[in-house]
């Protein structure tokens, strides 16, 4: 076993395949970032559209929501990369249509998140804040929303990290994300064990990360439980 | 103050209000007690329109819940609700649980709104607990701020759903003395309860429902000395004996 190999393409693994700092676009956070927060921010009205009472919203999101968990990640990545050009008439770039189609996935399972999310507070405060004139919006977002994301943190961490994991799906339109990088380099130096065992950590230590930040978050929360 | 006309509600095919009328005058107490399920605590929650009814009207201050210009929301500041479980805000101090619905609904700043609030937990009886979080206080505590978070809106009518059946005993009492302080500051209340003792000392009036109806009203000392129907009779012989 020989970790020159890692060491000599640190600075590739790391700043362009993790990080996607450098000349070519890629990078496994600069994916999982921004497809984590707009997929979540999309999520929330998807879930909140799954309760709503006007079957306009709530038959749309729910469709939504069937449709987009029925179907593999790998799938969608691959239609929005040929639909894509069809529809627009030129290509996007990697970058674009990857994040387009992790944030559009992602969204239907952060909402269901959400919605078991709003569903786990007790009904009781819906109304507590509606028999003192509250409306629908502001009990939602002063009552509601703050202790539903807390009684959500523990799924939506686990849905982070198996987003963050699923980012290398991405490489099969191109992206160079961090098992891209590991295998660019793989192919030049034929090193696997090597190398996947560095990415292996990588990708460890990033969850292990999320889990620990979240478990201190909850604890932090929970000093005035109901 | 609060009148039901003909007054039916259906949940699904349960018949849980039948024919109610009901008149509750202006600075009037009136207890509403009866077997479980038989439909006080609905009749109550029609009053703030958190429950709606299929046939009747329901006339709050002189305004018709029907009334298609009906704003639900400038009723609810009006009626202020207590609950059997509280329901006050986890996630907020009791300061914030009373001071949120002022500032939100009726736009007052949050200064003014906390002056009020301290004002109330004063009147409840716990003025140093504003910045303690809920789940830190005694049922007994609890229920007072949740008092005090309906008062802060300055509501014309108090509507009371179990409000002790929640507490432990030694803890009871305490809550029936601030309710026994705001009828006699002349508050409008409706009050459901199994509280016999509160009934026979503050009420103005008792009324006995099964079923989903009114079965039978009156004065508490005529309804506790001399109940007119054999289900009341029977209701009251099974809560009283000890």
């Amino acid at each position: 076993m020989d970790f020159a190999v890692v060491i000599n393409n640190v600075g590739f693994l790391i700043f362009q395949g993790f990080l996607g700092l450098g000349n070519f676009t890629g990078g496994t956070l600069r994916l999982a970032v921004p497809a984590i927060i707009f997929g979540f921010i999309l999520g929330i009205f998807i879930g909140m559209g799954r309760l709503a009472r006007s079957r306009w919203i709530y038959l749309p999101a729910t469709l939504y929501v069937e449709f987009f968990r029925g179907v593999p990640l790998v799938m969608v990545i691959f239609w929005f990369w040929f639909i894509i050009p069809v529809v627009v008439g030129k290509s996007l770039p990697e970058y674009s249509v990857a994040l387009a189609a992790f944030v559009i996935f992602e969204a239907a399972y952060f909402g269901e998140i959400v919605r078991a999310g709003i569903q786990s507070v007790p009904r009781g405060q819906a109304e507590a804040a509606t028999a003192t004139g509250l409306t629908r919006a502001q009990t939602m977002r002063h009552v509601i929303l703050p202790q539903a994301l807390r009684n959500m943190i523990p799924s939506l961490v686990t849905q982070c990290i198996v987003l963050l994991k699923d980012t290398s799906l991405a490489s099969i339109i191109g992206y160079v994300d961090l098992t891209k990088a590991a295998q660019i380099v793989n192919n030049r130096e034929i090193r696997p064990f090597e190398l996947y065992l560095f990415i292996a950590v990588i990708y460890w230590l990033c969850s292990y990360g999320m889990s620990r930040y979240a478990r201190h978050i909850e604890r932090r929360l929970a000093v005035n439980p109901a | 103050m609060i009148e039901f006309r003909d007054v039916d509600k259906w949940f699904g095919s349960l018949h849980v209000l039948k024919r109610i009328n009901l008149k509750v005058s202006g600075g009037e107490v009136v207890v509403v007690c009866g077997p479980s399920g038989s439909g006080k605590s609905t009749l109550i929650r029609c009053v703030n329109r958190l429950e709606s009814i299929q046939s009747g009207e329901i006339i709050v201050d002189g305004q018709s819940l029907l009334d298609p210009k009906f704003d639900p929301s400038k009723l609810r500041t009006d009626v202020g609700m207590v609950f059997q479980s509280f329901n006050l805000y986890p996630h907020m101090t009791v300061l914030q649980n009373i001071t949120l619905a002022p500032t939100k609904v009726k736009g007052l700043a949050a200064g003014e709104a906390e002056k009020v609030a301290k004002e109330l937990l004063d009147r409840v009886g716990i003025p140093d607990k504003a910045g303690v979080y809920p789940a830190n206080l005694s049922g007994g505590q609890q229920q007072r701020v949740a008092i005090a978070r309906a008062l802060a809106m300055k509501p014309k009518i108090m509507l009371f759903d179990e409000p002790t059946s929640a507490l432990d005993p030694e803890m009871i009492n305490e809550v029936l003395e601030v309710m026994t302080d705001l009828a006699h500051d002349g508050m409008t209340m409706v009050v459901v309860t199994h509280e016999m003792g509160f009934a026979r000392r503050v009420a103005h009036r008792v009324v006995f429902m099964d079923e989903g109806q009114i079965i039978e009203e009156g004065k508490p000392e005529t309804f506790f000395g001399a109940p007119q129907s054999p289900r009341a009779q029977q209701f009251l012989g099974k809560i009283l004996s000890h």
